[in-house]
């Protein structure tokens, strides 16, 4: 049986990864290949690094350390983080990537999805998306969760998956950061109006909530960050409690 | 020993080579024929689609190369597809190693947790014959990521089950090909990987 994967995201400046609560006030935690590996060895089935560098060396010193990521980790990793073109996207896969997630560049250019999956098939293809909810509507927001857009989330996520995609990553803005769960409502109608596999994001707090975003929320995947980075819940601990609640787990 | 990555149009060649440097192992990523030929162990990834594939190996040849291998060969992912009779990837004929034939999962709707296509993430594997598999007792989990799959017939060598009961792995005289992902298996894909260089 496919196993319900755990997946601890890494937001990668400089080298370093970061975690933003609420897409702002950023501190560093650790080196981005080290905290992968160990990662690795503790059975997080999948990592993601999104790379939050602006400039143009930074963005340099991410393939660098993309290709550094796929010689040390032995298991699947995604790369994301402001990316827009496919010269970006080559640059990645030929550094080692599995998979690379775009968002903003998404929205923006739509193609840019067909394009992906022509070239490089479905299974490289991650379109994240960042939603508010405001009024019963979920808008897809652009730019680090700054700019709402005109897309909303159930109509954007299924235009994704016709171009293409391989998986959707949904990040709930209204709980990111606030440790009091996922949005499993709206990651439930995602995951049953798709084909493609759903990745919750946004609002881990404690193992309930994982067992409650396989359940409820139907998530083929949940990713966190912080909680994991702070050790406030180990890889091995919450997937012993998932064990326990049934919910299978790769071991 | 000389192992040969073959390399052609197909991505995530280089995982594999990278896997094989985390166990002290020396490959090399080439499309040369004469070192293909030569070597002891010829490795042949690929993620891709079927039918551009097939074309391009058969407008390089390597079609027939790959064929009168007389080594160990481990196909991987896309790699063991092309091993197959035929894929629906693009209805291609492919390079008939195997008489299975590679077909798209057809999920079932309103089923729970089986209708994703494609199959994703980490997966087990049962009924686990060949060396490639010492060690392992089944129930062990592997990194899968397709859309197409091999039926179950007289080469598989493990099971996993998605939809329906699919070859997880194949072996014919000294072709060995896994549908998933060693080389993004963890502990459980490097000791594959390992195997096939020691025992198979």
């Amino acid at each position: 049986m496919l196993a319900k994967r755990i997946i601890p995201c890494l937001d990668v400046k400089n080298g370093m990864t970061v975690k933003g609560v609420n897409f702002v006030n950023i501190r560093e935690v650790g080196d981005a290949v080290e905290l992968g590996a160990e990662y690795a060895r503790q059975g997080a089935d999948e990592l993601v690094f999104l790379d939050i560098t602006a400039s143009h060396e930074g963005r340099k010193t991410f393939v660098d350390l993309v290709k550094r990521i796929a010689l040390n980790l032995n298991i699947p990793f995604t790369v994301g983080g402001g990316i827009s073109d496919i010269s970006d996207i080559e640059a990645l896969l030929s550094a080692g990537a599995d998979k690379v997630s775009i968002n903003s560049a998404a929205i923006r250019n739509p193609n840019l999805i067909d394009q992906m999956a022509k070239n490089f098939g479905s299974q490289f293809v991650v379109v994240a998306i960042d939603a508010r909810e405001e009024n019963n509507t979920w808008t897809a927001y652009v730019n680090g969760g700054r700019i709402p857009t005109e897309k909303e989330l159930f109509t954007w996520a299924k235009e994704a998956e016709a171009r293409g995609a391989g998986e959707i990553l949904f990040t709930s803005m209204n709980h990111d950061g606030t440790k009091n769960g996922f949005a499993c409502n709206a990651l439930a109608k995602l995951s049953e109006s798709l084909s493609i596999p759903v990745i919750a994001s946004g609002g881990a707090g404690n193992m309930e909530h994982f067992e409650e975003v396989f359940t409820k929320g139907k998530a083929d995947a949940g990713l966190a960050a912080s909680i994991f980075h702070y050790k406030e819940i180990t890889v091995p601990q919450l997937k012993n409690y998932l064990n326990e609640k049934g919910i299978n787990v790769r071991f | 020993m000389n192992i040969a990555i073959i390399k052609y149009n197909a991505g995530n060649i280089m995982s594999v080579d990278y896997a094989l440097q985390r166990l002290g192992i020396q490959a090399e990523v080439t499309s040369d024929k004469d070192k293909i030929l030569s070597a002891d162990k010829v490795i042949f990834p690929g993620v891709g689609e079927a039918s551009t594939t097939m074309n391009f190996l058969r407008a390089e040849n390597l079609d027939k190369l790959i064929e009168s291998l007389k080594q160990p060969v481990l196909g991987i992912c896309l790699g063991m597809q092309l091993m197959c009779s035929h894929s629906e990837e693009g209805n291609t004929p492919c390079l008939g190693i195997f008489d299975e034939k590679v077909k798209l999962f057809n999920p079932k709707p309103g089923e729970e947790n089986i209708t994703k296509v494609p199959h994703m993430g980490w997966n087990a594997l049962h009924s686990l014959k060949s060396k490639l598999f010492d060690g392992l007792c089944g129930g062990d989990y592997v990194y899968f990521v397709h859309s197409f799959y091999a039926a179950v017939g007289s080469h598989t060598n493990a099971i996993c089950d998605y939809i329906l009961p699919f070859s997880a792995a194949l072996k014919k005289n000294n072709f060995y090909a896994t549908q998933f992902h060693p080389e993004k298996s963890g502990p459980v894909g490097a000791r594959i990987l390992q195997n096939f260089i020691e025992k198979c």
